[in-house]
């Protein structure tokens, strides 16, 4: 399976080394969650607390179960309140 | 029938109608209940005793006297609420703002709570109880709050976002930068370079009405609570978890609500008062007055921010650079990473960055209003889009039009964004009669563009057909701007049925499973997909109790304009079967007949508004009036467009408000000194005029009905178009807002030296 480049904002980077992307063979967002916490477990406090993820520009807070299509350009933004 | 998000191209019967609002009769009669209007047998009084200091160590808090009073019935102090969060620091920060700790942190933090038999006695109560403060120094303003010497409030905050994190704790509680490109090859190709200063003052939401809550908790566990919320299933969760409770026995009902904006989407009394019930053992009413609203509950942040844009002759942005420097209050917050998140959203810039620093100052913790964090951050933009496409002489449209991110576009955030609506407002814009119009004199025009993130999350509904074969729709999303009519607008547009044979309430916490709150222009968007599926649900319910009547196989069935309908030439002598037919049949096929769905509606697709104003100032006294006003943004598919309008003016309103008057003034002793609608000026209807509204219809691709959020984009432009309106009526460019005529005269005056 290829691995995804996993685009990370900037208070995830300092638990990857400061990387600005990592590369995670996962299908799905709850796959990704947990292999992003098994491989940089300083990460789980953020995925426990909610992170949003954008697929291809469209963004997913809450759907786990979505997939992650290969070649899909994918970033973790933070989850952003409302009013 | 799809169950899925994905847009249906279809023929609408009454969607998009301007049926009459469920809502209107109450509430113009006064039958309408809100927060306060519901008591209980045997009910206490309850207040709160509030700090007059803006960051102090409680030394002692001395009830005893207040206790003997004859009447008192419970006091409660931090005491009363210990620490059930587990190590969850969010929550306990939640509490701690609720009710003072170790230490209060701004004028008007809880630190005691009365309940009496009445309100004279609880006041009399709230003077005997002696607390002794040693006063700490103090800081409010959010530069000097980032300053290294400011008296630090939290010993345990360190900065996020910089490597190596700091061992010294600060008031500077978070950095975070988005963006892409190389800023210095972009500015080394721009023919000219902006760069401008800018500050925001903190506003309240200005809700009407003040918080209110009746909590009653009985000895075996159980409670109830009656509140005002935009959303009581999050409230029930919270003040469950703070207080020891299941969350099963504490039944929540939400009140009508008279506003919110978002600052009704956090708890701030309403565990205070379950708390005096649970050791009364009396229901307890507890209802904030002004003062208190904007001492203690949620007002924005206010802001400094620095931006740096550099373009081409031709009106190409070639690099774009912002600081922002946002407050959350009392407490750590991201208010400046979101508004950083959306600093550039609207644009295509190859060369772009935002960096946010987050602070922590002695003021009431910041809550969302509208769109959080994006008006200040459009403001600061915008100016200086403005002032560039003066320098080069571009018309200011066109500058934006040729700049205007577009599907493609990688966003300054990081995706690449899918199919939006900016160039569509901004071309509408363009071709609008109002940009055309002549201008009187000492009147200036200003145009602005805004973006917000929308969401969706999670909800319920449940849909029952009534013997009689109307239709009740139970949903567990408050109803803060007329998503009841769009709910029953959706079920009958699905079932068949009349508008009027469709009621929809919003039931309790008890009745439902959770439902996220309204926030994120989340409501009508999210609950009428959730109507959606849950009458699709039923007709398949309503067809199967067909097929049974008639004894024929259920696919053989079709639902057709509120009708069961049986498909073959040779059933042409079976009369269709109405929704009335199959209701009082329903004993005999099975049972009451519903459709349920619960659903996480995500992808909501972002929002896009384009505003214009027109501004007349009054050189000698510094006044400005709003003489016309236009507000032009995608609404997907406009459900109920008086709605629709109706939101788009109200955000327009609030961000006049902002920009012109309404500001939270501090005393050096830092307490606030205008908490009272008389000296914290909002716009009321004489002060504006009719606002124009255009909804363009570009369906959402992701909602059945094509719907998009409407209910927060619109408050971000207006700060920016009526700055940029009073610079161009008065050639004053306006760094600082609100535009009091104060500071307005003394920019004008200033100016002429």
């Amino acid at each position: 399976m290829a691995k995804l480049e996993i685009h990370l904002w900037g208070a995830l980077r300092p638990m990857a080394d400061g990387a600005s992307s990592v590369f995670i063979d996962a299908q799905s967002i709850r796959e990704l969650f947990r292999k992003l916490s098994e491989h940089y477990p300083g990460m789980e406090p953020h995925i426990k607390r909610g992170i949003a993820v954008s697929i291809d520009g469209k963004i997913y807070r809450d759907q786990l179960d979505t997939k992650l299509p290969a070649s899909s350009e994918i970033y973790l933004l933070p989850r952003v309140p409302g009013g | 029938m799809p169950l899925d998000q994905d847009l249906e191209i279809k023929k609408f019967k009454v969607i998009g109608t301007r049926v009459r609002r469920p809502d209107g009769v109450d509430k113009v009669t006064g039958r309408a209940r809100y927060g306060a209007d519901v008591s209980a047998p045997g009910q206490l009084v309850a207040l709160v005793l509030r700090s007059p200091h803006p960051h102090a160590i409680i030394k002692k808090i001395d009830i005893s006297k207040a206790e003997k009073l004859l009447g008192v019935k419970a006091i409660i102090t931090s005491a009363d609420l210990p620490d059930l969060t587990n190590g969850d620091r969010g929550m306990l920060d939640i509490l701690e703002n609720c009710m003072a700790r170790k230490k209060v942190l701004y004028d008007g933090h809880a630190v005691a709570a009365v309940a009496a038999i009445d309100a004279s006695t609880a006041r009399a109560a709230l003077k005997l109880i002696k607390v002794d403060y040693q006063i700490l120094p103090h800081v409010t303003d959010v530069d000097e709050a980032l300053k290294p010497s400011s008296p630090v409030i939290h010993d345990h905050i360190f900065t996020d976002g910089i490597e190596p994190k700091p061992t010294k704790a600060s008031n500077f509680n978070k950095q975070a930068e988005y963006g892409h490109g190389d800023l210095d090859a972009g500015f080394a190709e721009a023919d000219v370079i902006i760069e401008k200063s800018y500050k925001t003052e903190q506003t309240h939401q200005g809700y009407i009405e003040p918080h209110s809550c009746l909590a009653s908790v009985s000895p075996d566990g159980a409670a109830e609570m009656w509140v005002c919320t935009q959303g009581h299933f999050v409230y029930r969760n919270q003040c469950a978890a703070l207080l020891g409770l299941d969350a099963n026995k504490l039944r929540v009902t939400a009140s009508e609500i008279g506003g919110g904006f978002g600052g009704k989407t956090h708890i701030w009394t309403e565990p205070l008062a379950l708390a005096l019930s649970r050791k009364a053992n009396r229901p307890v009413k507890l209802t904030m007055n002004r003062e208190e609203v904007f001492r203690c509950t949620g007002p924005t942040s206010s802001t400094s921010i620095d931006v740096k844009i550099g373009a081409k002759k031709d009106g190409t942005i070639t690099a774009a650079w912002a600081e922002l420097r946002y407050h959350g209050g009392a407490f750590p917050s991201n208010w400046a990473e979101f508004g950083a998140m959306t600093t550039w959203a609207c644009y295509d810039i190859k060369n772009c960055k935002s960096l946010s620093k987050d602070a922590i100052v002695n003021r009431p913790k910041t809550a969302a209003y509208r769109a959080p964090s994006a008006p200040q951050s459009c403001f600061a933009v915008e100016n200086t889009i403005d002032e560039v496409a003066k320098a080069i002489g571009m018309d200011p449209v066109d500058l934006r039009i040729k700049n205007a991110a577009k599907e493609g576009t990688k966003s300054s955030y990081g995706p690449v964004y899918g199919p939006i609506g900016i160039g569509a407002t901004l071309q509408a814009a363009k071709n609008h009669p109002h940009m055309k119009a002549p201008l009187a004199k000492d009147t200036g025009r200003g145009m602005a563009c805004g973006f917000w993130f929308n969401f969706g999350g999670q909800t319920c509904v449940d849909l029952n057909v009534t013997p009689d074969g109307t239709v009740t729709v139970a949903v567990g999303t408050i109803d803060v701007g007329g998503s009841r009519a769009s709910l029953a607008l959706a079920a009958a547009e699905e079932l068949g049925v009349p508008y009027e044979a469709v009621r929809v309430i919003v039931a309790d916490t008890s009745s439902l499973g959770h439902n996220d709150m309204t926030d994120g222009s989340r409501g009508t968007f999210s609950s009428s997909m959730a109507a959606v599926f849950a009458a699709r649900n039923a007709i398949t319910v309503l067809r199967e109790r067909a097929a049974k009547t008639w004894e024929i196989p259920v696919d053989d069935v079709e639902w057709v304009d509120g009708e069961a309908k049986a498909k073959g030439a040779s059933r042409g002598n079976l009369a269709p079967l109405t929704l009335k037919d199959l209701a009082k049949g329903a004993g005999g096929t099975g049972g009451p007949i519903a459709g349920h769905s619960e659903i996480v509606a995500d992808n909501a697709g972002v929002s896009f508004g384009t505003h214009i104003c027109d501004a007349h100032v009054d050189k000698e006294t510094g006044k400005t009036t709003i003489t016309r006003y236009t507000v032009i943004q995608d609404a997907g598919k406009a459900m109920h467009p008086s709605y629709v309008e109706g939101q788009y003016q109200g955000g327009a309103a609030q961000g006049i408000g902002w920009a012109l008057n309404e500001e939270y003034v501090y005393g050096t002793n830092g307490r606030l000194q205008n908490a009272a609608f008389l000296d914290y000026r909002i716009p009321v209807c004489s002060d504006l005029p009719m606002i124009d509204t255009q909804i363009l219809e570009i369906p959402n691709p992701h909602h059945p009905y094509g719907v998009r959020g409407v209910g927060e984009t619109p408050i971000v432009p207006p700060l920016a178009a009526v700055s940029i309106a009073v610079t161009n009526a008065t050639g004053v460019r306006m760094h600082h807002i609100p535009m009091s005529p104060p500071r307005l005269l003394k920019a004008i005056k200033s100016a002429k030296k």
